[in-house]
């Protein structure tokens, strides 16, 4: 608001403060100078039938307008076992939601709503965390414990997650160390929101309850590659398994930041593991900002307790708000209101995160805690001032305020005005320690936004209503016997037979190492056209085709079978696998056919040699023995694959 | 009394923590064949097999190691943890209505009990306070803990302590009274107190929780405010039943004591009037009567204690091929009241009748209700309802089998003379039978039904 002060410059001056560089751009050394370290926690949902608890069955999902029923439920916050509350509850307590859960009968049953004490824990589910524990490495507890987990968002209609540790302590191998695991869990899966305005937060409860597990890192992963290569180990693993839940959502991954000097920030919910490095390189970028913030603060407030900000309600008439977010909100009835923080000016355009400043931390905890939707608030450090020069010089007069003080100007529903108030205070305080721990949404562009206050271990209750299930060496040594091989393994096995790397992601996730192995060991095929027939060409098929319902990738099995008794060319099976795909019950004679494909003997194409040759004599432009070959090559493929190795065809040609 | 190291510990994994010296509360290292574990020894349910070690470990988590695989074990510190609700002192503000909470043990306030690994019963004005503060903004609250038992535990004895607090709290200018109560027999209570405490000026109101305190989703708060406002503020002063309406956070429901019954195991909404609509719903801002005659607050302080009890009743539910000895045994274990629960319209099969003539002239005080609950005792349609009249057995018309059980004690508590008893058991203390039963009270939901499904996707049941 001082004349002299430009918030674009500001901001672009604090990005080259903190020393923010494009991923691109980032070294180790990058990562290494702001002390870059992150942990994962890797949510995969188990292919089972039934839900964990209850007898719901599993994986049958509804559409977000189409229900039977709602329920609605407030939550309140209760003691841990040790006896104390934990942060994050009363925060969501403070918030004051309504939750609305939309329940379609097929799918919900009274467990899910809570109204009914827990089934057994679903052996199933047991029996595949077990053996994804074990592939882990992670040492199985003796006894497995259900525990509450405490969620006060609403997101699991009893206010508790049931959760349970079977393993602590493993490691998974990368490319160049290993790293530790913490812990792998079961847990029951929570609803999936559909809206959240206001003070209502709607859900519905489909996924609720499905079969989850959950495996923990030590933050030992130093740079954002390195996070999403642990990640993609991860799910790799649990894939191996043949057991686990695959499309959209079914594996999700949250992932714990902090920079040297920062704190563990967790971003929750990242559906991709590509989106991984980008996140991770901002939100540590955001805390080393918000560490420069602190030091800028501290050095111009020297007693940070006595800090104060200054709040005045405004009159909507009394000032020319131009505004639409704030004419609304006038015409809604709401209440607007300044405060004025000390000593604050430069801090709100500070960079945080690209595109983001300061000010966005505050409000998005207005709109979280509040309960206020965006846009809540303006400030005297917006780019695009929403409020006149005029008004801006108003306000602080009204506040006898200093040029050193910024003000922001926020408006709401008068019941929310002193959760607001509470909030901006409580926020600009965490400014003077560095980097609240809070758990955060992330978004495809790489940002991410407050979510919520990071729980802690105070939200643990043990589960009254279940016993304790023993697991007994027997039962172990049964289990084991399913357990496939290990992932580093597999891909030393496709290093050795030189298989290009570029395809291992596409293998791996689609759990096709067992199938390629098959076919390399039984068909003897090659084992570097195998792997890139999967790797790049199914890759590709799917990316252009819809599969057909019953497709399965065993039915390239069996194709190369069909082709190798029939003495068809191998490659006959690109031109086959669209068809099968789209069609998978097609039998091979009817592919041949729908593709035109004639068997014809050797001789019969190899006699077309002459005239060809003869042919090109007119039309070439220059002797090149190579251009001939090629030329002649073209011609005859269409009739040549499937019938003769195009290998031997282009020898053939050359020797004569 | 020494403190106990190794609570609940017992056998084997109790040998095994004072092998090697470690104490439950005890932070500590666990070597086993499985791996090395790490965290505090936790205290162990009594009725858990003694093969195995509980341990909270860093991330909050707990679970259990088995003794057969420990090869060392190792305490490194100590720290006990402090169970306790906030407590603070529950505010007074003047103008408030008065409003004495009377607890008697339940989930409406509960913590863990390690020895079960369930929840026991935990009270105080204090505590509610740190957990409700909510109940400040709608009375001022007093409590007294009269009994702590389990609702399964309450008899005889407890209703006529709680009758006379009842009678004192009134005596000394009480506005409401709230009871805490275990919900598996609240009913019975509730029935009980409404013979027992009769003509109040002021709501009596049991109140429970089907979700106990200790989860987030937990009832027992809105329970806690509906009640508050129903004694301090309702105009409602009888014995009534507080609980939820629907099992959605949104209304609770006033039910006659003597008409009200737990119909689910497990659903909050568990609580129905049966035979009758309830007397009315109740929100935080007040009480809406749904029946429209009920008895007013009043100013007096005129009110009866009744706190009298026969413990020789007994209620049996018929089922076909009954045999007579079961009547028989009760009659010669001395009891002197029988509550049948009969099929249909009131009804036992024949080889009973010389059983119930046997217990006829042994001076045994016999009424029929019914099993199905709605409905009345009709014994005058079939034949076997007139010989069970005519060997001696009443009916009770519409009350239900259990307060009928409460009223049979309460009476012979009384009197044994026939014609009083008799007379005393069919003229209604508040509702126990009604004249008539009201069209739109027998009203069962029956999902599936489409009439039904639409209405429950439109109103939040």
């Amino acid at each position: 608001m001082n004349n002299n002060f430009d918030p674009k410059q500001n901001y672009e001056e604090s990005k080259q403060k903190v020393g923010y560089v494009s991923r691109k751009e980032a070294t180790q050394e990058t990562y290494t100078s702001i002390g870059f370290m992150s942990g994962l926690e890797v949510h995969q949902q188990l292919l089972t039938k039934e839900k964990l608890f209850c007898h719901c069955p599993a994986g049958v999902f509804q559409k977000p307008t189409v229900y039977d029923a709602e329920v609605v439920r407030h939550m309140r916050p209760t003691l841990s076992e040790l006896g104390e509350y934990d942060g994050t509850a009363l925060m969501e307590f403070r918030t004051r939601k309504e939750i609305i859960y939309r329940i379609k009968n097929e799918t919900t049953c009274t467990y899910d709503v809570d109204d009914t004490p827990p089934f057994p824990i679903n052996r199933e589910a047991l029996g595949i965390a077990i053996e994804i524990s074990m592939l882990s490495k992670l040492s199985l507890v003796g006894e497995v414990h259900i525990t509450r987990k405490q969620y006060l968002d609403g997101s699991i209609p009893a206010g508790f997650q049931r959760t349970a540790i079977i393993g602590v302590e493993g490691e998974i191998p990368l490319k160049n160390k290993k790293i530790r695991l913490i812990q792998l869990s079961i847990e029951e899966d929570s609803c999936r929101e559909i809206s959240d305005i206001g003070h209502t937060r709607i859900y519905r409860t489909d996924r609720l309850g499905m079969p989850l597990i959950e495996t923990v890192t030590y933050p030992e992963m130093m740079n954002p590659d390195e996070v999403m290569e642990a990640c993609n180990y991860i799910r790799f693993l649990n894939r191996s398994t043949n057991k686990v839940r695959t499309g959209i959502g079914a594996g999700r991954q949250d992932v714990n930041v902090s920079c040297k000097g920062g704190t563990r920030v967790e971003i929750k919910g990242v559906a991709h593991t590509k989106w991984i490095p980008e996140l991770t390189h901002n939100e540590c970028f955001r805390q080393w900002s918000l560490l420069q913030i602190r030091d800028i603060l501290l050095q111009k407030i020297k007693d940070t307790a006595a800090w104060k900000m200054d709040v005045k309600e405004l009159d909507f008439y009394a000032l020319q708000f131009p505004c639409d977010a704030i004419k609304t909100a006038k015409n809604a009835g709401q209440k607007i209101y300044a405060v004025n923080l000390p000593n604050f000016k430069g801090i709100l355009s500070y960079f945080t995160q690209p595109g983001k400043m300061f000010a966005n931390e505050i409000s998005e905890r207005l709109k979280v805690i509040a309960c206020i939707d965006i846009p809540n608030m303006t400030h005297s450090e917006e780019v695009n001032a929403l409020i006149a020069g005029d008004d801006q010089g108003y306000i602080r007069k009204l506040f006898k305020a200093c040029d050193n003080d910024a003000q922001i100007i926020f408006w709401g529903p008068e019941a929310d005005i002193k959760t607001a108030i509470e909030t901006i205070d409580e926020r600009c305080r965490m400014a003077f320690t560095g980097v609240p721990q809070e758990t955060r949404k992330s978004f495809e562009d790489g940002t991410t936004i407050f979510e919520r206050v990071l729980p802690g271990a105070d939200r643990m209750y043990p589960d009254t209503d279940s016993k304790p299930i023993p697991l007994e060496e027997s039962y172990i040594n049964e289990l084991k016997k399913n357990i496939p091989t290990e992932v580093v393994d597999r891909y030393n096995q496709l290093k050795t037979w030189n298989v290009p790397e570029d395809t291992y992601t596409y293998i791996f996730k689609k759990n096709l190492f067992p199938l390629i192995e098959k076919i390399v060991k039984d068909l003897k095929i090659n084992p570097v056209f195998v792997g890139t027939f999967f790797g790049h060409f199914i890759k590709f098929v799917e990316g252009h085709n819809k599969k057909g319902r019953e497709f399965k990738f065993e039915m390239i099995y069996e194709l190369f079978v069909y082709l190798l008794k029939n003495k068809y060319d191998l490659r006959l099976a690109k031109k086959m696998i669209p068809i099968l795909y789209v069609h998978p019950k097609m039998d091979m004679e009817s592919v041949l056919i729908s593709i035109k494909f004639k068997h014809i003997s050797k001789e019969d194409i190899v006699k077309h040699i002459p005239f060809l040759r003869e042919k090109f004599g007119k039309i070439r432009f220059n002797d090149n023995k190579e251009n001939e070959t090629n030329w002649i090559m073209g011609q005859l493929q269409p009739t040549a694959i499937g019938n003769i190795n195009m290998k031997d065809l282009k020898k053939l040609l050359e020797s004569k | 009394m020494s403190e106990d190291f190794f609570q609940g510990y017992k056998g084997a994994s109790l040998e095994v923590l004072k092998k090697y010296n470690v104490r439950v509360w005890g932070q500590a290292n666990v070597n086993t064949t499985r791996g090395i574990f790490q965290g505090t020894i936790l205290p162990r349910s009594e009725n858990d097999d003694d093969q195995h070690i509980v341990m909270k470990i860093i991330t909050g988590y707990n679970i259990g190691v088995d003794i057969a695989n420990i090869t060392e074990m190792h305490e490194t510190g100590y720290k006990k943890a402090n169970y306790k609700i906030p407590e603070k002192e529950f505010p007074y503000t003047e103008g408030f209505p008065k409003v004495k909470l009377i607890g008697t043990g339940g989930t409406i306030a509960s913590r863990l009990d390690y020895r079960t690994g369930a929840v026991i019963p935990a009270f105080s004005p204090g505590e509610l306070y740190g957990a409700v503060p909510e109940l400040a903004d709608i009375c001022n609250l007093t409590t007294e803990k009269v009994f702590a038992v389990f609702s399964e535990n309450m008899g005889p004895e407890q209703y006529k302590k709680l009758a006379i607090a009842i009678g004192k709290e009134i005596e000394n200018g009480i506005d409401g009274i709230i009871i805490g109560h275990g919900t598996d027999t609240l009913s019975h209570t509730a029935a009980a107190l409404t013979f027992m405490v009769q003509n109040s000026p002021v709501p009596i109101v049991l109140v429970g929780s089907q979700r106990s305190s200790d989860r987030p989703s937990s009832d027992a708060a809105l329970n806690l405010m509906h009640a508050a406002t129903a004694a301090g503020h309702g105009n409602i002063a009888e014995v009534m039943v507080c609980m939820f309406g629907p099992t959605s956070d949104e209304y609770g429901l006033l039910h006659r004591g003597t008409r009200v019954r737990k119909m689910h195991s497990s659903y909050r909404s568990t609580f129905r009037t049966i035979g009758d609509v309830p007397l009315a719903s109740v929100t935080r801002k007040g009480v809406v009567p749904i029946k429209p005659e009920y008895n007013h607050r009043r100013k007096d302080r005129n009110v009866t204690i009744l706190p009298y009890f026969e413990e020789k009743v007994a209620i049996i539910y018929y089922y076909p091929n009954m045999q007579p000895d079961m009547i028989d045994s009760l009659v010669e274990n001395g009891y002197k009241g029988i509550i049948i629960a009969g099929t249909g319209l009131g009804h036992v099969n024949k080889p009973l009748y010389p059983a119930i003539e046997r217990a006829t002239a042994k001076g045994v005080h016999m009424f029929m209700c019914v099993q199905t609950l709605w409905g009345y005792a009709h014994m005058f349609v079939y034949d076997t309802g007139r010989d069970l009249m005519a060997k001696g057995v009443i009916p009770a018309m519409n009350m239900l089998p259990e307060t009928a059980y409460i009223k049979l004690g309460w009476v012979l508590g009384q009197t044994t003379d026939p014609v009083k008893v008799r007379e005393m058991m069919l003229k209604p203390i508040n509702d126990e039978i009604t004249p008539r039963e009201p069209y739109n009270g027998y009203l069962i939901y029956q999902g599936g039904v489409k009439e039904v499904e639409e209405f429950i996707k439109k109103v939040h049941k």
